[in-house]
């Protein structure tokens, strides 16, 4: 599988895929105004993920702004399709301890998506 | 409603962090979203509420980005200011509207003011998985996420400027005391 590795800007987030590696994180910030743009590389990896090898999303973001979230969604979701072809997938929804909007956005994402998904305080 | 005198007051007093008129897009969007970041150490504001306030900063701000009336026949102008008073951060924005688009906004504005925490926790959950992003990337999620950040009402006015388009003022308040409720 191809290796994605994006830098994170101001206002998107940093990406890092390595299937090999059972590296699959999201981190930083999202707030694109084009969202659609940014997020294909990582959607069009995820629909020809071929490999039977677990896959672990990491989601530790600072900020995401409405449209990334429903960006989020669809790739939790995607998970979600691999996990029903019995492809092991999970997440870790990281959140700062002084942050209960983070903490309540990756509570209601668990509450949507059938994957095994933890939160973790940093 | 008293938004606009209380405006008058943030400036008359000078509790401005933060104060832009002019052209809106992402990259002054980067720029106002850095500025107010950077003024907040020197405001002591702490790391929740800097978060919140810089949450509805940017949906605020898209908003503007993605909505605001362009008749093509010069720059579109909007005012962004970020203020405060003894309890509350304020967030105010204006900028030009079609009046065929004021009921859309009016609409949306009423609803999620009209709810309460969970109803809008729900809303929120329901309309993001039915949502599709529009042409201009926006998921329409912008003021439920701005009612639920800030727990308190949005305020509005439409002020009329000619027979196709009005001026649309809009003021997030955000509480320096109950974080969380």
């Amino acid at each position: 599988m191809e290796k994605i590795n994006i830098e994170g800007t101001d206002d998107t987030p940093k990406v890092v895929i390595d299937s090999e590696a059972g590296v699959f994180m999201i981190s930083g910030r999202s707030l694109p105004e084009d969202v659609i743009t940014f997020y294909q590389p990582i959607m069009n990896w995820l629909d020809s993920y071929s490999l039977k090898t677990p896959l672990k999303l990491d989601v530790k973001l600072e900020y995401f702004n409405t449209a990334s979230s429903k960006i989020i969604l669809d790739i939790l979701l995607k998970l979600e399709e691999l996990s029903e072809k019995s492809i092991t997938t999970s997440i870790n929804w990281h959140y700062d301890a002084n942050d209960e909007d983070m903490q309540e956005a990756g509570e209601e994402f668990s509450e949507m998506v059938n994957v095994p998904f933890e939160l973790i305080k940093y | 409603m008293n938004a606009f005198y209380e405006l008058y007051n943030v400036m008359n007093g000078k509790h401005i962090i933060m104060i832009y008129e002019g052209e809106f897009n992402q990259e002054i969007t980067k720029t106002v979203l850095s500025m107010t970041e950077n003024s907040f150490g020197d405001f002591g504001i702490e790391s929740g509420i800097r978060k919140k306030i810089f949450n509805v900063m940017v949906e605020v701000l898209q908003n503007i980005c993605k909505h605001q009336y362009n008749n093509h026949s010069a720059e579109p102008s909007a005012l962004f200011l970020v203020g405060d008073n003894e309890t509350d951060f304020i967030i105010v924005s204006g900028n030009i509207i079609e009046n065929s688009k004021i009921e859309i906004v009016k609409s949306k504005i009423d609803k999620v003011n009209s709810m309460s925490k969970i109803e809008l926790k729900e809303f929120y959950k329901v309309s993001r998985l039915e949502s599709t992003l529009s042409d201009v990337g926006g998921a329409g999620l912008g003021f439920i996420d701005i009612a639920r950040k800030t727990g308190e009402k949005i305020e509005y006015e439409f002020s009329p400027v000619t027979s196709e388009y009005s001026f649309f003022s809009q003021l997030a308040r955000i509480s320096k005391n109950d974080l969380n409720d």
